[in-house]
């Protein structure tokens, strides 16, 4: 196995100890007078930067919307798609397709052609019925992202619980409905049950891709209007490559990393669990 | 609930997703002035293709992406098949804990190797480079190869292996006439995977390449302002951007799922 675990070791600790051990002096890209170790400072620093707050409530705030959204989407059209009907096959090929979009090409479309306060689809559809247009970007910074990385991600947890919903027994259901449960009750006790464990492995995957969302933000409001759509990761960004401050910016990283980490924990035990029962 | 209300909802919805990557085709085949107004009627043109092609260097960021995608497949190949093969065949207490922790990178969050990365990248002049982002992705990807290559090397039936060892088949043999062609297809929906997942990577690449090495997600990004409302070229450009791994990714969504996570769900 070596010729895996070598680089993944280099590529883990080194740059990880780097991180940790910048976060503990003064470095500037810029300065390279500055130095020295400062203790927790940096750490200080970051919690008292006016956008620190901001960027942590609104990587919160944005991860549980998303995460919220693109569960419950996923698990209604996972039923509607487990149903027979003519072309279903195509029809889910539709649905899947933003995934595989680059992150920079779904962005500017939609802020450009479908979220434009002018020329956009939504305004161009809003005046046609006399209503007043909508500046997405402008007024609701936050949202925009939310649905445009709502859009990328539907088809994710889509794609895995369609694919965990074919593996239900359909005697089972067969023997509920016989008993007289309708599709009400057949959702709440065999169905969603049935997708508990692959809802969990959705959401903590997608947590770990959320928690890095960087290119819809970078290319939509650079993180604006004021921080408005400045999540953890953007502000990393921010501090190190644009403000070149190694050390505070290195502080937020390690943030990232235990944020990370608690969610991560879960998913990796219970992945655990799988791997020593092979299929 | 009636067959039919199920097929046009399934259909509407299908549609609804779909839209904007449809808005995107249609808005390609526009002039700038057409680009502008939602009308399905117009006379459809090359001219946004002809103006990408002609007025930014489009082909360096596309040579800059196939290079990265395929080369970076290439490499994590080349590290994750004989990892793969020790884990799955010749399985040791330590396997386990080594798959898990292989995987466990994937969890860390970008950002928080960002800064040194970036440094030392500099430093080995590697910023703004092929080979730079090539190692990136590769070891991005590796855990995702490894397991993998790891699952579709457990369900080869082990008494096939042993009475091939019985013949006389040296590892070499083995890999070649038993392993090679019956994972194959597991492998190439492996390989496509993860040119999927590079050509479309954006944190990286926008934060490591410039001129040089950029692949086609900065080249978009390059249309966010302020001539973003060239609609009818960033159009063109997406287009020609989505359109090759859209019918990748249609053509492994079953491996995806498998890939995505990590074998959890099949």
């Amino acid at each position: 196995m070596a010729p895996s675990v070598l680089p993944l070791l280099l590529w883990m600790i080194v740059p990880l100890l780097m991180t940790v051990y910048f976060s503990f002096i003064n470095k500037k890209l810029m300065d390279p007078t500055a130095g020295g170790f400062v203790g927790l400072q940096n750490y200080v620093y970051l919690a008292g930067d006016p956008a620190f707050v901001p960027a942590l409530i609104n990587t919160l705030l944005f991860i549980g919307a998303v995460l919220i959204i693109t569960v419950v989407a996923g698990v209604l059209l996972a039923v509607l798609y487990d149903q027979e009907f003519f072309g279903k096959n195509v029809a889910m090929l539709l649905v899947i397709a933003p995934f595989f979009v680059m992150p920079t090409v779904s962005a500017l479309i939609w802020k450009n052609m479908i979220m434009h306060p002018v020329y956009g689809l939504i305004s161009l559809g809003l005046q046609k019925i006399g209503l007043p247009a909508i500046d997405w970007f402008a007024d609701y910074p936050m949202l925009s992202i939310i649905i445009i990385v709502s859009w990328e991600w539907i088809p994710f947890a889509f794609l895995i619980l369609v694919t965990a919903i074919k593996s239900l027994d359909v005697e089972q259901k067969e023997a509920a409905a016989i008993d007289g449960a309708g599709p009400l009750t057949q959702f709440r006790y065999i169905v969603l049950p049935h997708l508990y464990r692959a809802i969990t492995v959705v959401i903590m995957i997608e947590t770990i891709f959320l928690l890095g969302i960087f290119a819809e933000i970078y290319t939509t409001t650079g993180g604006g209007p004021g921080t408005a759509t400045t999540t953890l990761t953007f502000l990393v960004f921010a501090l190190g490559l644009q403000q070149f401050d190694v050390g505070i910016a290195s502080a937020g990283g390690i943030l990232a990393v235990i944020l990370a980490n608690i969610v991560s924990i879960f998913l990796v035990r219970m992945l655990a669990k799988n791997l020593s029962q092979p299929s | 609930m009636s067959k039919l209300i199920i097929t046009t909802l399934g259909w509407l919805i299908g549609i609804m997703f779909f839209f904007p990557i449809f808005w995107i085709g249609i808005t390609a085949f526009k002039t700038e002035k057409d680009a502008l107004s939602p009308d399905l009627i117009f006379t459809p043109t090359l001219e946004s293709f002809g103006e990408v092609f002609a007025r930014s260097n489009y082909f360096l960021f596309a040579r800059n992406s196939i290079i990265i995608s395929i080369g970076s497949t290439l490499l994590c190949f080349l590290l994750a098949i004989p990892s793969a093969y020790r884990m799955a065949f010749f399985p040791t207490q330590k396997s386990q804990s080594t798959m898990l922790w292989m995987l466990s990178t994937k969890m860390m969050p970008a950002v928080g190797v960002l800064i040194p990365i970036y440094i030392i990248w500099q430093r080995l002049g590697l910023l703004d480079s092929l080979p730079g982002l090539i190692i990136i992705y590769t070891l991005v990807n590796l855990p995702i190869a490894v397991w993998m290559a790891y699952t579709y090397f457990m369900e080869v039936p082990k008494g096939i292996l042993e009475a091939a060892r019985i013949d006389g088949a040296d590892v070499w043999k083995e890999l070649w006439y038993l392993l090679r062609p019956m994972t194959m297809p597991g492998l190439a929906s492996t390989a496509l995977l993860l040119i999927i997942l590079s050509w479309n990577e954006a944190f990286w690449s926008l934060n490591l390449t410039s001129a040089n090495a950029a692949p086609l997600p900065v080249f978009i990004a390059s249309y966010s302002s302020p001539e973003g409302l060239f609609w009818a070229k960033l159009s063109g450009a997406s287009f020609l951007a989505v359109a090759p791994i859209m019918i990748l990714g249609w053509l492994t969504q079953k491996q995806l799922v498998r890939g995505l996570t990590f074998g959890a769900v099949k």
